[in-house]
């Protein structure tokens, strides 16, 4: 790599790894002032946990030649893992850890608010080693099988946005619904949506132009792409809103711009302006309407990780194989990626589903973990409950 | 000695402090509170700016004061005048409580009732 690379790269994985303290503001706002600090604490011990795993044992089994769907411990614990900036190994892999540590905490947005805390920790080694290391590996290795097979996904729209979805959906089926939320949850605070959203856009920018692993042409156009379809998704999100409820929600634009970005990542590599601005407009009307409809489910994802990140991530892969330019994409009358991209989805839909249903079916059993906070701590906020801390000291005694 | 409070618009509680010393109260007190009276409470998302939801969560201000008992019907007056908008006054204005007190006392000095108020 040259030194441009190496440089723009370490920036960029430094600029993936600030969307998960994002994240946390972003999910933070959104819950009720008894659970901030669990509800940002999910996301933030992601990058002590996740950053650990990933070490020790993760990168190896995504990005070990060990076949077409696993890969191997040749790199456990980062042995031959070169800090040479001349192949650039451990610059990848340093890169590749921080996209490890946001996809599980995504999926904590499901599950806010009631799931106990020491199970999550267990929850997060284990997710990471046996579902996001595998579908890494099919998806971005050069050994994997949907990377042979040719489906396109640049910065991680199945990978770390469909999973995650579709994992949130188990997780929330699984922990069941959330006490007393029947009339609906107004968020706490609505600032920290909009600063949570706003640091996650400015990560995305590493995250999406980061993934052609260069500081070249690509990057600028992914730059580009990334900010054009957040804006078009936010501006969708608003006017929608408006138009069912005569007023313009914050909360709505946050959650507008984020599906937008999420819609763009598999395609930022691909497509162009204008095909950015189909992708944001699919990815606010598609994701508004899956938030609505969501309602009418039995299932409690409290912050609509499956609404914005799996129905998001769905339209972005197959937005890829109609939108991609360059005489790859539908639009240049080729179906064969898009083809590609829907084995890819359905693939990692189902993987993920089974297996992260699995997951959490043995940990609920576990003697000591289980998956659901004792009911009294969920009335009582898990701040208090299972951290000893409150988001809000108001009271002035000491 | 009467205890009286008001609820009252956010928006009105400078006009109806000033008017509370000039009918001769020697203080008061204020607290933000939400809730429902004939208003029906407002309008909030509730679901990521999608949905609205009516919650019974109306911003409103308490104004309490505890005067001597002859002050009283100046006071409410008072407060009547300061709170009450447009013509003929308009739902959301607010409601005042009117109750006894059976005592009170000055921490500093121990004096009691009328003296201490």
């Amino acid at each position: 790599m040259d030194s441009g690379s190496v440089a723009w790269m370490i920036m960029a994985s430094a600029l993936v790894l600030f969307m998960t303290p994002g994240l946390a503001f972003f999910y933070g706002g959104l819950v009720r002032g008894k659970n901030v600090v669990s509800t940002v604490m999910y996301s933030f011990v992601s990058m002590g946990v996740v950053s650990v795993v990933w070490v020790l044992w993760g990168y190896s089994l995504a990005f070990g030649e060990g076949g077409q769907f696993i890969g191997n411990f040749d790199f456990v614990g980062f042995k031959d893992v070169s800090s040479d900036p001349a192949d650039g190994a451990m610059l990848f892999a340093i890169f590749q850890m921080m996209f490890a540590i946001i996809t599980p905490a995504l999926i904590t947005g499901a599950i806010a608010e009631r799931f106990k805390f020491t199970t999550y920790l267990v929850f997060l080694v284990a997710w990471i080693t046996f579902v996001y290391a595998p579908i890494a590996h099919w998806v971005w290795a050069g050994d994997g099988w949907l990377f042979e097979l040719g489906a396109l996904d640049f910065a991680g729209g199945t990978v770390v946005h469909i999973n995650a979805g579709i994992a949130a959906v188990v997780a929330a089926y699984l922990v069941g619904k959330r006490r007393g939320v029947d009339r609906g949850v107004e968020p706490h605070n609505v600032p920290f949506v909009i600063l949570g959203a706003g640091i996650l856009w400015f990560g995305w920018f590493g995250f999406n132009a980061g993934s052609g692993l260069a500081a070249d042409g690509l990057a600028i156009s992914a730059f580009l792409v990334t900010n054009t379809a957040a804006a078009v998704a936010l501006v969708v999100w608003v006017i929608l809103g408006h138009i069912h409820t005569g007023k313009m929600s914050a909360v709505g634009a946050a959650t507008g711009a984020v599906a937008g970005l999420v819609a763009i990542t598999p395609a930022s590599g691909f497509v162009g302006p204008m095909g950015a601005i189909a992708v944001g407009l699919g990815a606010g009307v598609l994701t508004f309407y899956a938030v609505r409809i969501r309602y009418k489910f039995g299932f409690d994802d409290a912050l609509e990780v499956m609404a914005v990140h799996g129905i998001g991530g769905i339209w972005g892969a197959l937005a890829t194989g109609i939108f991609a330019v360059g005489g790859i994409g539908l639009v240049d009358g080729d179906a064969e990626v898009l083809g590609y991209n829907v084995v890819a989805v359905l693939a990692t839909i189902a993987y993920s589903f089974i297996v992260t249903f699995i997951i959490l079916k043995i940990l609920d059993v576990i003697p000591g973990l289980g998956l659901r906070a004792e009911d009294a701590d969920e009335d009582a906020g898990l701040d208090i409950a299972l951290h000893g801390e409150r988001a809000y000291v108001g009271d002035g005694a000491d | 000695m009467i205890k009286i409070e008001a609820v009252v618009r956010p928006e009105r509680v400078n006009l109806v402090v000033e008017a509370l010393i000039d009918a001769g109260c020697g203080g008061y007190h204020i607290a933000n509170v939400t809730g429902k009276g004939t208003q029906q409470g407002v309008e909030v998302f509730t679901g990521r700016g999608a949905t609205i939801t009516t919650r019974a969560a109306l911003p409103k201000t308490v104004v309490t004061t505890v005067v001597k008992a002859d002050k009283k019907d100046a006071v409410v007056e008072a407060i009547i005048v300061a709170s009450r908008t447009g013509e003929d006054g308009q739902i959301g204005d607010g409601k005042i409580f009117v109750s006894p007190v059976s005592e009170v006392i000055r921490v500093r000095t121990g004096e009691k009732d009328a003296a201490a108020l």
